[in-house]
Protein backbone atom coordinates (compact mmCIF):
# COMPACT_ATOMS: atom_id res chain seq x y z
CA UNK A 1 0.00 0.00 0.00
CA UNK A 2 1.20 3.29 -0.91
CA UNK A 3 0.03 6.67 0.38
CA UNK A 4 0.99 9.68 -0.97
CA UNK A 5 0.50 13.42 -0.84
CA UNK A 6 2.30 15.93 -2.69
CA UNK A 7 2.04 19.49 -4.47
CA UNK A 8 3.96 18.17 -8.11
CA UNK A 9 2.32 16.54 -10.52
CA UNK A 10 2.27 12.75 -10.84
CA UNK A 11 2.76 10.62 -14.14
CA UNK A 12 -0.23 8.75 -14.22
CA UNK A 13 0.88 6.22 -16.51
CA UNK A 14 4.48 5.37 -14.89
CA UNK A 15 2.10 4.78 -11.66
CA UNK A 16 -0.78 2.82 -12.99
CA UNK A 17 2.53 0.42 -15.00
CA UNK A 18 4.23 0.36 -12.11
CA UNK A 19 1.57 -0.75 -9.84
CA UNK A 20 0.31 -3.20 -12.60
CA UNK A 21 3.74 -5.12 -12.77
CA UNK A 22 4.02 -5.23 -9.07
CA UNK A 23 0.34 -6.61 -8.50
CA UNK A 24 1.34 -10.05 -9.28
CA UNK A 25 -0.89 -11.88 -7.13
CA UNK A 26 -3.52 -10.32 -8.14
CA UNK A 27 -5.95 -11.42 -11.81
CA UNK A 28 -7.31 -7.37 -11.58
CA UNK A 29 -5.93 -4.02 -11.48
CA UNK A 30 -8.36 -1.01 -11.36
CA UNK A 31 -7.41 2.81 -11.72
CA UNK A 32 -9.17 5.83 -11.21
CA UNK A 33 -7.40 9.67 -12.38
CA UNK A 34 -9.33 13.01 -11.19
CA UNK A 35 -8.63 15.94 -13.50
CA UNK A 36 -9.40 19.40 -12.69
CA UNK A 37 -12.57 20.25 -14.61
CA UNK A 38 -13.58 23.66 -16.14
CA UNK A 39 -15.66 25.39 -14.17
CA UNK A 40 -19.20 26.17 -15.89
CA UNK A 41 -19.00 28.87 -18.44
CA UNK A 42 -15.09 28.89 -18.32
CA UNK A 43 -14.34 31.42 -16.20
CA UNK A 44 -12.14 29.35 -13.60
CA UNK A 45 -8.60 30.12 -14.32
CA UNK A 46 -7.51 27.83 -11.22
CA UNK A 47 -7.74 25.59 -8.90
CA UNK A 48 -6.39 25.96 -5.41
CA UNK A 49 -6.40 23.26 -3.09
CA UNK A 50 -6.01 23.42 0.63
CA UNK A 51 -5.31 20.39 2.97
CA UNK A 52 -4.37 19.84 6.59
CA UNK A 53 -0.59 18.65 6.55
CA UNK A 54 0.00 16.97 9.48
CA UNK A 55 -3.77 15.23 9.02
CA UNK A 56 -3.44 14.23 5.34
CA UNK A 57 -0.93 11.61 5.12
CA UNK A 58 -2.95 9.71 8.14
CA UNK A 59 -6.55 10.42 6.87
CA UNK A 60 -5.18 8.98 3.72
CA UNK A 61 -3.74 5.88 4.92
CA UNK A 62 -6.52 4.76 7.14
CA UNK A 63 -9.26 5.22 4.07
CA UNK A 64 -6.58 2.82 2.30
CA UNK A 65 -5.64 0.55 4.67
CA UNK A 66 -9.66 0.48 5.71
CA UNK A 67 -10.34 -0.65 2.12
CA UNK A 68 -7.31 -3.10 1.45
CA UNK A 69 -8.65 -4.76 4.74
CA UNK A 70 -12.49 -5.03 3.53
CA UNK A 71 -11.69 -6.33 0.34
CA UNK A 72 -8.90 -7.99 0.58
CA UNK A 73 -6.89 -6.37 -1.73
CA UNK A 74 -3.30 -7.42 -2.74
CA UNK A 75 -2.43 -3.85 -3.11
CA UNK A 76 -3.52 0.31 -3.28
CA UNK A 77 -2.30 3.09 -4.38
CA UNK A 78 -3.23 6.82 -3.39
CA UNK A 79 -2.01 9.98 -4.84
CA UNK A 80 -3.38 13.56 -4.11
CA UNK A 81 -1.84 16.46 -4.89
CA UNK A 82 -2.29 20.12 -3.44
CA UNK A 83 -1.50 23.92 -4.21
CA UNK A 84 -2.39 25.22 -7.56
CA UNK A 85 -4.00 23.69 -10.07
CA UNK A 86 -4.75 24.28 -13.86
CA UNK A 87 -7.66 22.96 -16.03
CA UNK A 88 -6.92 19.50 -17.09
CA UNK A 89 -4.11 18.84 -14.62
CA UNK A 90 -4.44 15.86 -12.29
CA UNK A 91 -5.53 16.05 -8.84
CA UNK A 92 -5.37 12.60 -7.58
CA UNK A 93 -5.36 9.09 -8.62
CA UNK A 94 -6.12 5.99 -7.09
CA UNK A 95 -5.07 1.79 -7.90
CA UNK A 96 -6.18 -1.12 -6.85
CA UNK A 97 -5.27 -4.46 -7.37
CA UNK A 98 -7.48 -7.61 -6.46
CA UNK A 99 -7.59 -11.52 -6.84
CA UNK A 100 -10.65 -10.32 -8.36
CA UNK A 101 -12.65 -7.27 -10.66
CA UNK A 102 -15.74 -6.52 -8.54
CA UNK A 103 -13.59 -6.65 -5.40
CA UNK A 104 -10.89 -4.72 -6.95
CA UNK A 105 -13.95 -2.07 -8.99
CA UNK A 106 -15.70 -1.88 -5.47
CA UNK A 107 -12.66 -0.59 -3.67
CA UNK A 108 -11.57 2.22 -5.86
CA UNK A 109 -15.11 3.22 -5.85
CA UNK A 110 -14.81 3.14 -1.87
CA UNK A 111 -11.50 5.15 -1.71
CA UNK A 112 -12.71 8.35 -4.07
CA UNK A 113 -16.11 8.25 -2.10
CA UNK A 114 -14.34 8.36 1.13
CA UNK A 115 -11.57 10.77 -0.46
CA UNK A 116 -14.20 13.20 -1.28
CA UNK A 117 -15.41 13.79 2.06
CA UNK A 118 -13.11 12.48 4.72
CA UNK A 119 -9.58 13.76 3.71
CA UNK A 120 -8.91 17.37 4.70
CA UNK A 121 -8.76 18.63 1.11
CA UNK A 122 -10.75 21.79 0.71
CA UNK A 123 -11.06 23.16 -3.34
CA UNK A 124 -10.97 26.53 -3.94
CA UNK A 125 -11.92 28.18 -7.86
CA UNK A 126 -9.75 30.66 -9.09
CA UNK A 127 -11.65 33.02 -11.43
CA UNK A 128 -10.08 35.04 -14.59
CA UNK A 129 -11.81 38.00 -13.19
CA UNK A 130 -10.13 37.76 -9.94
CA UNK A 131 -12.78 36.43 -8.25
CA UNK A 132 -12.31 32.83 -5.88
CA UNK A 133 -15.12 30.97 -4.61
CA UNK A 134 -14.80 27.79 -2.26
CA UNK A 135 -16.38 24.65 -3.60
CA UNK A 136 -19.04 23.62 -1.41
CA UNK A 137 -19.45 19.91 -0.42
CA UNK A 138 -22.30 18.24 -1.41
CA UNK A 139 -24.80 16.58 0.08
CA UNK A 140 -24.94 13.95 -2.82
CA UNK A 141 -21.05 13.26 -1.65
CA UNK A 142 -21.93 12.59 1.83
CA UNK A 143 -24.73 10.65 1.15
CA UNK A 144 -22.63 7.99 -0.97
CA UNK A 145 -20.65 7.24 2.16
CA UNK A 146 -23.97 5.48 3.37
CA UNK A 147 -23.85 2.69 0.77
CA UNK A 148 -20.58 1.40 1.98
CA UNK B 1 -3.91 24.11 22.94
CA UNK B 2 -2.95 24.92 18.98
CA UNK B 3 -6.25 25.78 17.51
CA UNK B 4 -6.12 25.67 13.37
CA UNK B 5 -8.41 26.41 10.78
CA UNK B 6 -8.39 25.74 7.29
CA UNK B 7 -10.23 27.05 4.18
CA UNK B 8 -13.18 29.46 4.57
CA UNK B 9 -13.11 29.64 8.57
CA UNK B 10 -9.31 30.88 7.74
CA UNK B 11 -10.03 33.63 5.82
CA UNK B 12 -13.07 34.48 7.84
CA UNK B 13 -11.32 33.85 11.38
CA UNK B 14 -8.03 35.82 9.59
CA UNK B 15 -5.62 33.56 10.61
CA UNK B 16 -4.43 29.59 10.18
CA UNK B 17 -3.19 28.68 13.72
CA UNK B 18 -3.11 30.17 16.80
CA UNK B 19 -2.41 29.55 20.29
CA UNK B 20 -5.61 29.51 23.06
CA UNK B 21 -5.73 29.52 26.66
CA UNK B 22 -8.97 27.48 27.90
CA UNK B 23 -11.37 25.94 30.15
CA UNK B 24 -13.66 24.59 28.16
CA UNK B 25 -14.58 21.15 28.98
CA UNK B 26 -15.78 19.97 25.06
CA UNK B 27 -15.59 21.63 21.63
CA UNK B 28 -18.94 23.27 21.79
CA UNK B 29 -17.60 25.33 24.83
CA UNK B 30 -14.44 26.34 23.07
CA UNK B 31 -16.50 27.53 20.14
CA UNK B 32 -18.48 29.84 22.34
CA UNK B 33 -15.39 31.24 23.78
CA UNK B 34 -14.39 31.51 19.97
CA UNK B 35 -17.61 33.66 19.46
CA UNK B 36 -17.74 35.86 22.25
CA UNK B 37 -14.42 37.23 21.33
CA UNK B 38 -14.76 39.28 18.24
CA UNK B 39 -17.00 39.28 15.50
CA UNK B 40 -15.33 37.49 12.74
CA UNK B 41 -15.55 34.34 15.37
CA UNK B 42 -18.97 35.07 15.67
CA UNK B 43 -19.23 35.02 11.74
CA UNK B 44 -17.08 32.20 11.12
CA UNK B 45 -19.16 29.99 13.98
CA UNK B 46 -22.48 31.39 13.52
CA UNK B 47 -24.35 27.80 11.65
CA UNK B 48 -21.82 25.22 13.15
CA UNK B 49 -23.73 22.52 10.79
CA UNK B 50 -21.93 24.31 8.08
CA UNK B 51 -18.20 23.32 9.70
CA UNK B 52 -16.45 19.97 10.90
CA UNK B 53 -13.97 19.51 14.09
CA UNK B 54 -10.98 17.46 13.84
CA UNK B 55 -9.02 16.61 17.59
CA UNK B 56 -5.21 15.87 17.30
CA UNK B 57 -5.85 15.24 13.91
CA UNK B 58 -8.93 13.13 13.96
CA UNK B 59 -12.93 13.94 12.91
CA UNK B 60 -14.79 14.32 15.86
CA UNK B 61 -17.88 16.05 16.88
CA UNK B 62 -19.01 19.18 18.60
CA UNK B 63 -19.87 17.55 21.90
CA UNK B 64 -16.68 16.05 22.35
CA UNK B 65 -14.45 16.54 25.56
CA UNK B 66 -11.26 18.60 25.22
CA UNK B 67 -9.64 16.61 27.83
CA UNK B 68 -5.56 16.02 27.16
CA UNK B 69 -6.30 17.68 23.13
CA UNK B 70 -2.85 19.49 22.24
CA UNK B 71 -4.88 20.42 18.49
CA UNK B 72 -8.04 21.73 17.77
CA UNK B 73 -9.12 22.02 13.98
CA UNK B 74 -12.10 23.47 12.73
CA UNK B 75 -13.11 23.77 8.75
CA UNK B 76 -15.61 23.20 6.53
CA UNK B 77 -16.48 20.06 5.26
CA UNK B 78 -14.12 18.56 3.21
CA UNK B 79 -14.26 18.59 -0.94
CA UNK B 80 -11.16 16.08 -1.58
CA UNK B 81 -11.19 13.71 -4.94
Amino acid sequence: MRVVVQEAPFEFGAEAERFASGASGAGAVVTFTGVVREADGGDMAMMEIEHYPGMTQKALEKIASDAMARWDLTDALVIHRYGRLLPGDQIMMVATASRHRVAAFEAAEYLMDYLKSRAPFWKKEILRDGGADWVAAKEADEDALTRW
Amino acid sequence: MDVLYFAWVRERIGLPKERVETSAVTVAELVEELKAREERYAAAFSDLSALRVALDQELAEFDAPLAGVREVAFFPPMTGG
